[in-house]
């Protein structure tokens, strides 16, 4: 397991940092924003010119918030493929269909009896809200030709490596070896004037008798049990530090079977942590997603955009791949369930010893607390790693520090005036409240 | 300091020329170490390839791999569902209402499950569910996880499908109806009306088929009297709760009498309300739990019983068929005067297996009017029919049964003429044996089908008339295994489940509410339709009765224990575990003798040094069958002339070889009958028992188990302080309560939760189902016979019993006072001395005693590593991550209820008990610590517990009503004994029973202030 994050090693990275700041303090690392010139304009032309009334940029909205959790341009969905959907059946009949896809059916239209049998049974989800003219935007935005990705000029390869003018690694190295020069300079011209000086006969006076420094610290008792301690008490703090890291796993970021980002998904897509760690709100564990929850949504998505690739090598495809597992995983064939399924197994992060008995909901649900912060920033994540070291200290520190959250909740309205009057305060911490004692989290 | 004494080793060493001394001077060990046997041994010493060299090399390499590889910190790996559940929620514990009835015990149950894995078993407390669960009900969910039950089905000992085993049956079955030879289903009792009605399916399907209902310990007799009064084979069903005076003869009706379950009853009238309770007289031969109850218990062997029945009858009815004289006649006399004065509030039980006596006790309750007999509910638990068994035996062995298929029954171990049915079962062509269990039966027969485990299974039952019950899975089979019902379903050619079965059959007993509804609650009341009223010749009952001659020498009363009962469960260890109530001896059965007969055949029972109980074998023998080596327990209270076994012991079969303890009295069991002729030899050696209880008087103690009469509590120019004496102690030359006396400042404990757990002896009968229940719910390991015996059992929950030296406990305490000088019987010496020894029918007292979790606790100033504290809720708290096992604490406790880890109990072979198996760590608590080697635990208070309750209020933002914290025990605890709360919400039940005039705290003297509390027991003497 991968450990670090003691005493040691922080103070190992402090000093480094020192000397790196100091040398390479006038040094950065720019590098020019990558331009992305928006070409909006172009497609909007096209599709302008194909439609016929819609504005496809309002009906994209449209579409993605009204539409795609059942229905793709190019792919059969729950529903049916839609790009050039407008050309399949009479303007007034998608007026129709849209807002009221049953009554359609029950009215015996052929066109709808005809989809319905194709799709049964799945019931198209009726959007009485939406007007004509939203119809007609989305209806255009589902016209637009299908274009293959083109590469966007300007935009930075992968691996490639913009300098700008003269790095200051250069003016570095010159400045360094002009220091060098000089050092060596110094020691030419001492020896030349020793030399000068022998050939002179001219005697230097040699400091004679001198003791060495080490001896004389030696003899000096007093510097030497001082040194002593300090040593003693300098490697007492390592050593304990060393120690105290044992079984702690702050920054453990575990390679899992399926590369799961929590960049793109609470990050990118801000869905909330407890809609898949829904245990969380509920039960002592937040569990880990079971398989069908992650399906809730990857039944339709089956790829990512080409923009979620990062600089750092995960390409589409490699996100491609990835949601490949999880269709592997739960047997999902594209189009069905095959009951093939190979339950994944993760890699446990964070990992409470036996003895702590550690609740989410009393933290979550109870005292609202925020995910992150316990888990850190993990929005940001792209790689989950266990970010509070989860030590008793830690814990105990917070519950010394936090107030409890006691508003609109009937449970606390006797303790909160009892204890509050009693330890004077208005507000009280999870300590006062007894949070402190050994038996509410060691049974 | 070095010390300049010597230390002689023998006289030879004043010699100082001795050769021996100086001998051995040079001999470091005097006996030749077998070097040469080693190194004479040239062939492998040559023959070896490895050098030296090599070997160290190894060394070397594997100590340096060896510490490297444990550098690296484990891997957990997670694994989540693929398709979770929706009631499925981990951490989240799910409850599901199920009834247990295993053809011997039964109750309505709420289980936990945990994950999927049921992990406890609690009461069901909803309208109409009336059986609470006793101990053995408690630790039946251990026997679902018991990794020696039978797993797949078996064609002769070998493994075989379901397909193999059903075409086999139905082709017998063709053959038998072909032959016209008998089929015959042998069962337990059922008591469950779609197994009822695949049955009669059956027999119609084959007409040469019969359903014989065999009860391992039978109630035939009260089966038959009943039968024959109201014309319905079923037990009468009692309300304890009605009577005022109860007369019991021979019934233990707290422990397994006709099924048991009258605790609830019975604990409600004894609870003194409004100055009055009920007043019980018992006429037994064994000290059982209703004997220890009693208020007036009278030792009498069984033909005594039968003769004081008689007579009770005589003046209850006013008939007078002569009856000889009886010993003790005076107290039948004024126990049958006093049932009489009591009319309608009297009820007269009877556990005497004879068809006439059943009848009297009848006739005695309908002339009563007995309020407590319940008319409108009848048993249905009990149907089996001896002479039918009986008959079946002497088919089988006279070859005319062809197919034979066992359900539930293990006749082979239950039957005391076994031999005579594993004869017979040889003749017959096809047997077949549902068990749970590859037993002694299964071993025996043709085809042995795994059976599921109750929790495994669909049933529905009609316990009693007019309650119909659901028992529900909670998990999914965990083996290859076919309910016998199922099985029926599939020869009968009828399509479907089980389930399906049940639901289309339970319209009737649904009383109109939904299938859903009735299963979510478990069980529903569909009907109150009383029994026919009916009568029998009584007279002649009574007559035939009175026949029953008295000297037929020594008596052997064959009873169930409270731990193992009929024997189904004696694989569990918790049950094995379980001391009984009575004799506090576990991990055995035991003959037990009274105190009279054991001087006379030279038994007896000692302490040895290591503190064990040891006694001395008996041989019996009973009608030309002899036991040997059954091991004697010296029982107070025994009737002279009696002697006492206990069922469920001496199995062999699928038990691990720890449970292979104790002899098989079933062997007694001539003619179904508990009470046999026997004769009693002393055997030879002494047997080690396993006794968590040497102590057995309370030594005039009465402030331990404080007690009164009903009398003096009732009497208003009685102060409390006399019987409910507060213990004064001197404070600056005063005397002072010990209860105002501080050695420390308290904390304010006014704020938040402060949690009391209150015991009323009144209502405590010993039965020992909080003991599992603690078991259960704290992952209490099991230790085993060897170190219970040196005192290192982990119960948590212990029920002390004590018995009265003199006759009465009072008796003790006016001895004790009245003690002057040193020696002779009135001195300290010798009368402490004397009242070592219980009395020949003592007065006996249950006590439980879990942590006290003193608010001043002397374990908690002791602990060097503060891993015991106290918290502001009234727990003493346990942290046992910090215990460094210095076992200050237990040393210092007062109570003796910290227990001591002396070794790893899970995953140790050492320890071969469920924690050693992956399959019985299924049943693990995983809330509660699995505690390791070298730490103290003890009660928590079942701390989790009360956490849940709080963050369950929390989150949902109410505050918590009374009721609703609770710990194992106290949800354990069907008569209310124990009763758990919040002391500062004044509104609680607890708060109230804080401020009782019975109430005290143990060893108040010692100033510990506990937060468990005690009622005095009131007795109605």
């Amino acid at each position: 397991m991968k450990k670090v994050g003691n005493h040691n090693s922080i103070s190992r990275i402090y000093s480094f940092g020192l000397a790196l700041m100091l040398t390479f303090s006038l040094s950065a690392f720019a590098q020019s924003a990558p331009a992305a010139p928006a070409k909006a304009d172009a497609p909007k032309a096209d599709a302008m010119a194909s439609s016929g009334g819609g504005d496809p940029i309002k009906g994209k909205e449209l579409f993605n918030t009204n539409c795609a959790a059942c229905h793709n341009l190019d792919k059969k969905m729950t529903g049916p493929a839609l790009r050039g959907v407008s050309g399949r059946h009479k303007k007034d009949w998608f007026y129709g269909w849209i807002k009221n896809s049953s009554a359609l059916i029950k009215s015996g239209d052929a066109d709808a009896v005809k989809l319905w049998n194709e799709n049964k049974p799945a019931v198209m989800t009726a959007f009485p809200q939406l007007s004509n003219a939203d119809i007609d935007n989305i209806l255009a935005y589902t016209d637009e030709v299908k274009k293959d990705p083109v590469p966007v000029p300007g935009a930075p390869k992968v691996g490639e490596v913009q300098e700008s003018g003269i790095s200051n690694n250069v003016i570095l190295g010159a400045l360094a070896l002009v220091m060098f020069m000089l050092v060596v300079m110094l020691y030419l011209v001492n020896n030349v004037l020793t030399k000068i000086a022998k050939a002179n006969n001219i005697n230097t006076e040699s400091k004679a008798g001198r003791v060495p420094i080490w001896q004389a610290f030696v003899k000096n008792q007093f510097l030497v049990l001082v040194s002593a301690i300090f040593l003693l008490l300098a490697s007492g703090y390592f050593v304990y530090g060393y120690l105290m890291q044992i079984g702690v796993d702050q920054d453990y970021a575990p390679i899992q079977p399926i590369h799961y980002s929590h960049r793109i998904h609470a990050g990118n897509n801000k869905i909330d942590c407890k809609y898949c760690h829904s245990s969380a709100r509920v039960s002592k564990n937040a569990g880990i997603p079971s398989l069908n929850v992650c399906m809730n949504c990857h039944k339709n998505i089956s790829e990512v955009s080409d923009t979620t690739s990062t600089a750092d090598g995960h390409t589409k495809a490699f996100y491609d791949a990835q949601i490949k597992k999880l269709y592997d995983a739960v047997g999902w064939d594209g189009t069905k369930y095959t009951g093939k399924t190979k339950p994944v197994k993760w890699v446990r992060i964070h990992n409470l010893p036996d003895f702590a008995y550690f609740n989410h909901s009393q933290h979550v649900t109870v005292a609202g607390i925020e995910c992150q912060k316990c888990h850190g920033p993990v929005q940001t994540y792209e790689v989950q790693k266990q970010f509070a070291p989860l030590t008793m200290g830690w814990c105990v520190n917070c519950h010394r520090e936090t107030e409890v959250k006691m508003e609109g909740n009937a449970y606390y309205d006797k303790i909160h005036k009892e204890l509050s009057k009693k330890y004077g305060v208005d507000k009280l911490t999870a300590a006062q409240m007894g949070g402190l004692e050994c038996g509410k989290c060691h049974y | 300091m070095s010390s300049n004494k010597k230390y002689w080793k023998s006289v030879e060493e004043l010699n100082e020329n001795s050769s021996i001394v100086e001998t051995l001077r040079n001999n470091e060990f005097v006996e030749e170490i077998p070097t040469s046997d080693f190194l004479s041994d040239n062939d492998s010493l040559s023959s070896s390839s490895t050098t030296r060299r090599d070997f160290l090399k190894y060394v070397g390499f594997t100590t340096a791999a060896a510490s490297l590889a444990a550098c690296e910190g484990p891997v957990h790996k997670s694994i989540p569902y693929v398709v979770q559940p929706d009631t499925i929620i981990p951490g989240v514990a799910d409850y599901y209402a199920t009834t247990m009835f295993d053809g011997f015990d039964f109750a309505n149950l709420l289980v936990k499950t945990r994950e999927g894995r049921p992990i406890k078993i609690e009461n069901n407390t909803i309208e109409g569910a009336k059986f609470a669960a006793n101990a053995r009900v408690h630790a039946s969910v251990l026997s679902l996880y018991d990794s020696m039950r039978l797993k797949t089905p078996k064609i002769d000992s070998k493994p075989a499908t379901w397909n193999e085993v059903d075409s086999k049956v139905k082709a017998s079955l063709a053959e038998a109806k072909t032959s016209g030879k008998q089929v015959v289903l042998l069962t337990g009792t059922t008591a469950s009306p779609s197994t009822d009605k695949l049955i009669a399916d059956f027999i119609a399907k084959n007409p040469t088929a019969k359903h014989i209902v065999y009860d391992a310990v039978s109630e035939s007799p009260a089966l038959d009297a009943f039968e024959a009064v109201y014309g319905e084979r079923a037990l009468a069903d009692y309300d304890f709760a009605k009577a005022n005076t109860i007369v019991s003869v021979g019934a233990d009706f707290l422990g397994d009498w006709q099924g048991g379950g009258y605790d609830k009853g019975y604990a409600q009238g004894r609870i003194p309300q409004a100055g009055k309770m009920s007043k019980h007289f018992q006429f037994e031969a064994n000290m059982t739990l209703s004997g220890a109850a009693a208020d007036r218990r009278v030792a009498m062997n069984e033909a005594n019983q039968k003769l004081a029945l008689v007579k009770i009858y005589n003046i209850i009815t006013g008939v007078s068929v002569s009856v000889s004289k009886i010993d003790k006649e005076d107290e039948v006399v004024k126990a049958a005067n006093q049932l009489k004065a009591a009319g309608t509030k009297g009820l007269l039980v009877s556990g005497i297996q004879d068809k006439n006596a059943q009848l009297l006790v009848i006739a005695i309750n309908q002339v009563l009017k007995s309020e407590a007999l319940l008319t409108a509910s009848a048993r249905y638990i009990r149907k089996g029919s001896n002479e039918k068994v009986t008959q079946l035996v002497a088919d089988m062995n006279s070859g005319l049964v062809h197919t034979l298929v066992m359900s539930g029954v293990n006749p082979v171990y239950t039957l005391a003429n076994s031999k005579a049915f594993a004869d017979g079962l040889k003749k017959v062509k096809t047997s077949v044996a549902f068990s749970i269990k590859e037993d002694e039966t299964a071993e025996l027969v043709n085809i042995a089908v795994a059976a599921p485990h109750y929790l495994e299974s669909w049933n529905d039952y009609v316990l009693t008339k007019g309650t119909y019950a659901l028992a529900q899975p909670t998990i999914r089979p965990l083996f290859n295994s076919k309910q016998f019902q199922e099985a029926l379903m599939s020869w009968n050619g009828i399509g479907g489940d089980y389930y399906s079965y049940i639901k289309s059959n339970a319209t009737p007993f649904l009383a109109g509410n939904t299938w859903n509804k009735v299963l979510h609650d478990g069980v529903v009341v569909f009907g109150t339709t009383a029994i026919n009223s009916g009568t029998a010749d009584y007279n002649s009952a009574a007559s035939a009765l009175a026949q029953t001659k008295t000297n037929q020498g020594f008596e052997l009363i064959l009873y169930t224990k409270t731990g193992l009962g009929d024997g189904q469960q004696a694989n569990n260890p918790w049950l094995q575990e379980f001391p009984d109530p009575i004799t506090r001896v576990s991990w055995d059965n035991y003959a037990t003798v009274s105190q009279a007969d054991a001087k006379k055949f030279g038994l007896e029972n000692r302490i040895v040094a290591n503190g064990g109980l040891n006694g001395s074998y008996a041989t019996l023998t009973v009608n030309g069958t002899k036991l040997e080596n059954v091991p004697v327990i010296v029982q107070p209270g025994q009737a002279v002339g009696t002697i006492g076994l206990s069922f469920g012991y001496g199995r062999k079969a699928s038990l691990k070889e720890e449970m292979q303890v104790g002899v098989n009295a079933y062997v007694f069991y001539n003619n179904f009958n508990n009470v046999q002729s026997v004769k009693l030899e002393k055997g030879k050696g002494e047997h080690e028992f396993a006794c968590v209880q040497s102590q057995k008087t309370l030594m005039g103690r009465g402030d331990i188990v404080k007690e009164t009469t009903l009398k003096v509590y009732n009497d208003p120019n009685v102060k409390v302080e006399e019987w409910n004496l507060v213990p004064m102690v001197s404070l600056d030359h005063k005397e002072t309560p010990a209860t105002k006396v501080d050695l420390w400042e308290s904390f304010d404990r006014s704020t938040g939760h402060h949690f009391n757990l209150s015991i009323d002896l009144n209502a405590c009968t010993g039965c020992g189902a909080c003991v599992i229940a603690c078991h259960a719910e704290n992952n209490v390991p099991v230790v085993g016979k060897s170190e219970v015996r040196r005192s290192r059992d982990m119960h948590w929950l212990r029920i002390d019993r004590y018995y009265s030296s003199e006759d009465t406990f009072a008796g003790d305490n006016e001895k004790k006072e009245n003690f002057s000088g040193l020696f002779g019987e009135k001195g300290s010496l010798g009368g402490f001395g004397s009242m070592e020894h219980p009395a020949d029918n003592p007065q006996v007292a249950f006590q439980p005693v879990m942590c006290q979790h003193c608010n001043h606790a002397p374990c908690e100033t002791v602990c060097p590593v503060a891993a015991t504290s106290h918290g502001r809720q009234g727990q003493n708290q346990m942290a046992y991550n910090r215990c460094v096992g210095t076992r200050y604490c237990a040393n210092n406790c007062p109570y003796k209820v910290r227990r001591f880890n002396w070794f790893l109990y899970n995953k140790n072979s050492e320890f071969d008990y469920h924690m050693n198996d992956d399959l019985g760590r299924m049943v693990i608590n995983p809330d509660v610590n699995v505690r390791s080697r070298g730490v103290m635990e003890k009660c928590s208070m079942c701390i989790q517990m009360t956490q849940k309750t709080i963050l369950d209020a929390k989150r949902d933002g109410r505050e918590i009503k009374d009721g609703e914290f609770q710990t194992a025990c106290s949800n354990a605890c069907s008569t209310g004994a124990m009763v758990f709360g919040d002391v500062n919400d004044k509104e609680s039940k607890v708060a109230a029973l804080l401020e009782d005039k019975r109430m005290y705290h143990l060893l108040e003297h010692v100033g510990t202030k506990p937060n468990v509390m005690y009622h005095v027991k009131v007795r109605n003497t």
